[in-house]
């Protein structure tokens, strides 16, 4: 089954405040991701691959085109899907996971991570132990939990980024460049903890420069060039 | 001799026109029905300054019959000045009888106090009010207190009590103790002790409030609950005289002035005056009883 | 796409929104907001018309009335923090101060559901009924703590009104919450019997948030609070109100001209100018991908 149908995308920045100038970032993008599958996005810097991880978690909004999500409680189009459908949708079962942190200061490595837990969870002291169980198997050293991530180094910043994309179990996760700023070691975990989602049916849209991440972990991959998805996609499995 | 009728009949009866008293009346009236609502009225102008006791000295001239006996009290005291001067006053406006003993009044204007003695169901008393708006302490807005009573908003009032509580100890208002009229308004009884506020409560006696410079009169009709604002843990009580007693009667069971002798040392007196004649002449007497009172060991 | 993505939270909002979508069903909006409109002086027939972000103007030509702020449609979620940015004199504060009932309104809505089950617009309740709305289903917190304290009462004295409101009339009662609440917004508690005069900024505006929460309202209105308090205090109060959120979920709506706090607190943002909203969207898609010109204007400021 398809969890997401993408149909058509087009997506165009319209800069006002720049003579109304027109950037476009997507072209007639179309693609599937089935349940419980791994799709390595790739493509140069500038081709795409962010925006358009952005446009299916609403953080832009597609010009045209459709995304047909087949969420736990039926099909939306996140695009036109009402704001409070998306909320709902990122709390429950979408996660995006950026490239770099962004946090609150003064919110200690624990509770950033626990935090997409907290929401839901009766028992907040679970959720942090959960975290700190993450934390540990991505090598954060336990000096740190408490912490301020603020302040962390970017390797540091960046297992506390994945230990809280992948805390809560999501059906989808979006995530951008996981394993990079890593060491081989971290890099492995990280890839055995996607696994273990994709095990528990989660679907991944990743986005990597890293050939091994990428051959260890995407069923399949999709390359995009200058905002459209180029005709060749290699099937790895 | 010639008399000189126009200066006897240079006054209406009771000073005021009639159609003023009528006004009046009509007011006293709406008060009347609503325990508790200031009601604005008219204050007209009289020969004593307005915040001289000109309120009570309105519903007092409004409501007095010839067949009237008149008593007024200023602190309990029958020969005060200001009681002196506006009983001449009344006296001289009416021709009514004028007496000193509570019992045989059949119209009492009072000034911080009510009578030890029990009043009754044919007595009206009559209270001179110099601020008759309780909220005026938390709100210093007309407009707003207004809206305050209309809503029956009274948490500012609640709040400065739990200030006072917290900041002294203890609920530190020694006259004018907020009242609450038949569970609805919030009431300025006056500045009358806390040792007269019971007394308000299911009486069998018209209380009538008169605030001239104010301009508004407000009742307690017989038999109206009226209720001290009290916490639930920290409750309305009256003065504690620390077991002292009249030192010219030996009587605790009324309220006590202190009184300073030169060489420092303090002594206590019945504050009532017409009550302290009565007990040291030793005639019989039938003070005001409830709950608070009885609670004094005697 | 010139008029960018005009009011489009409020427009899908009326039941369009996807059926089934747990949260987002048909009746579920804590706050729904329509047409809200406030006007000072004599509007004309053409106010309206002739006033707003086309013509970078909220005075009316014909009237000279003042159009503070015009149309403003939202729906409020339980749990939501909504943000409400713009530049001063946009209208933000106002649309606060509507449903907080401090102004009254020319024309519009507001239905919260828990009062009356949302059938009653709650900017025609009574005076009585508006302060009952006021004491149990909403909190405030002003930007100057004197419009929101009162420097003559103790800070546990302020809280104490609240509770007095709500019934509570034992005093150890109301100095044992009143106490909680303090602990809760990180004041030392032997401050309780000390008034809020005395107290830095940052602490006033805890005290303000403690009073705002006291009897557990489902709705917080935070009109710029952390405008003028230096950055660390500015930081400790914006944690505060998160971990408010997260704990006790209470729906807010945040209004600020500074992106930085809308970013940190809020799910969802609507963008004012001259009295009307231009755009509305998720929070990230207003400061990320903005479609409205002066949104662009406002985030390239920032950034």
């Amino acid at each position: 089954m398809n969890i997401i149908e993408v149909h058509q995308l087009s997506k165009t920045f319209d800069l006002h405040i720049l003579h109304d100038k027109q950037i476009t970032a997507l072209q007639h993008i179309d693609m599937t991701i089935r349940e419980g599958e791994i799709i390595g996005l790739t493509g140069r810097s500038g081709s795409g691959k962010s925006s358009l991880m952005k446009c299916l978690y609403r953080t832009y909004l597609a010009t045209t085109g459709e995304i047909r999500y087949a969420s736990a409680s039926g099909v939306i189009d996140l695009v036109k899907a009402d704001d409070h459908a998306i909320i709902a949708l990122r709390r429950q079962e979408m996660r995006y996971c950026s490239q770099f942190l962004s946090v609150i200061p003064r919110v200690p490595a624990v509770d950033v991570v626990a935090e997409p837990l907290l929401r839901t969870e009766k028992n907040k002291e679970e959720a942090r132990a959960r975290a700190r169980t993450l934390l540990e198997m991505l090598g954060l050293p336990s000096g740190l939990w408490d912490a301020y991530p603020v302040t962390f180094s970017g390797g540091e910043q960046q297992r506390v980024n994945v230990a809280r994309a992948i805390i809560a179990k999501p059906r989808l996760l979006l995530i951008d460049e996981p394993t990079a700023s890593l060491d081989v070691r971290t890099k492995d975990v990280v890839i055995g903890l996607i696994r273990d989602l994709k095990q528990h049916g989660t679907s991944v849209l990743c986005i990597s420069h890293d050939e091994y991440t990428l051959s260890t972990l995407a069923d399949r991959r999709l390359h995009l060039q200058a905002g459209r998805i180029t005709p060749t996609v290699t099937e790895i499995i | 001799m010639i008399e000189n009728t126009k200066f006897q009949h240079r006054y209406n009866f009771a000073f005021i026109d009639e159609s003023t008293k009528k006004e009046i009346r009509r007011k006293l009236l709406k008060a009347v029905a609503i325990p508790g609502y200031q009601c604005p009225y008219s204050s007209p102008e009289m020969p004593i300054a307005r915040g001289w006791g000109t309120g009570g000295l309105h519903v007092t001239l409004a409501i007095i019959g010839r067949e009237d006996i008149f008593k007024i009290i200023d602190q309990g005291s029958d020969a005060s000045v200001n009681a002196c001067n506006l009983r001449d006053f009344v006296q001289a406006m009416t021709g009514c009888r004028t007496t000193f003993d509570t019992t045989e009044a059949t119209l009492i204007q009072t000034r911080h106090r009510i009578t030890e003695e029990a009043l009754t169901a044919e007595q009206v008393f009559v209270f001179q009010v110099p601020q008759p708006e309780p909220l005026r302490s938390v709100e210093r807005y007309e407009y707003r207190t207004r809206q305050m009573h209309g809503e029956a908003d009274y948490a500012k009032m609640w709040v400065s009590l739990y200030e006072s509580f917290v900041r002294h100890g203890d609920i530190l208002l020694g006259a004018g103790y907020p009242v609450r009229i038949n569970g609805r308004y919030i009431m300025a009884p006056s500045p009358i002790p806390r040792w007269d506020i019971p007394n308000l409560h299911q009486a069998e006696t018209l209380y009538l409030f008169g605030a001239g410079r104010e301009k508004r009169l407000y009742a307690v009709p017989p038999h109206t609950t009226v209720e001290p604002l009290e916490f639930e843990d920290v409750r309305f009580h009256i003065e504690d005289f620390n077991g002292q007693v009249c030192n010219q009667t030996g009587y605790r069971k009324a309220f006590l002035d202190e009184i300073y002798s030169d060489d420092g040392s303090k002594q206590f007196v019945v504050n009532d005056s017409n009550f302290l004649d009565k007990l040291r002449a030793g005639e019989p007497i039938a003070p005001f009883v409830n709950a608070y009172i009885q609670q004094i060991e005697s | 796409m010139n008029n960018g993505n005009h009011h489009n939270g409020a427009a899908t909002a009326g039941g369009v929104g996807p059926a089934g979508i747990a949260g987002a069903g048909d009746n579920q909006w804590l706050l729904r907001v329509r047409n809200l409109t406030k006007i000072y002086g004599e509007p004309g027939p053409r106010t309206l018309e002739l006033t707003g972000p086309e013509f970078s103007s909220n005075i009316c030509p014909d009237t000279d009335s003042i159009v503070a702020c015009a149309e403003v449609s939202f729906d409020l979620y339980p749990g939501e923090v909504l943000g409400i940015v713009g530049e001063s004199g946009s209208g933000k504060s106002t649309v606060v101060k509507l449903l907080y009932f401090d102004l009254g309104k020319t024309a519009g809505s507001a239905l919260l559901y828990p009062y009356d089950q949302g059938q009653t617009n709650m900017l025609e309740a009574s005076g009585q009924q508006k302060r009952r709305i006021r004491n149990h289903l909403m909190g405030m917190v002003y930007q100057n703590p004197r419009d929101g304290l009162n420097f003559h009462f103790s800070s546990g004295g302020n809280i104490a009104e609240k509770l007095i409101m709500a019934g509570q009339l034992h005093v150890g009662g109301i100095r044992e919450r009143a106490s909680q609440l303090l602990e809760k917004t990180e004041i030392p508690v032997r401050r309780l019997d000390d008034t809020p005069a005395t107290f830095s900024g940052g602490m006033q505006q805890r005290v303000q948030i403690a009073k705002a929460i006291a009897n557990n309202p489902p709705l917080l209105f935070l009109d710029e609070v952390t405008t003028g308090l230096d950055v660390s205090v500015q930081a400790r109060v914006l944690d505060l109100i998160r971990e408010l959120q997260q704990e006790l979920g209470i729906a807010m709506i945040v209004v600020s001209h500074d992106l930085s706090v809308i970013r940190m607190l809020t799910d969802r943002t609507l963008v004012m100018k001259n009295g009307r909203i231009v755009e509305s969207g998720l929070t990230d898609q207003i400061l990320q991908d903005p479609q409205h010109a002066y949104t662009q204007l406002l985030v390239s400021s920032l950034l």
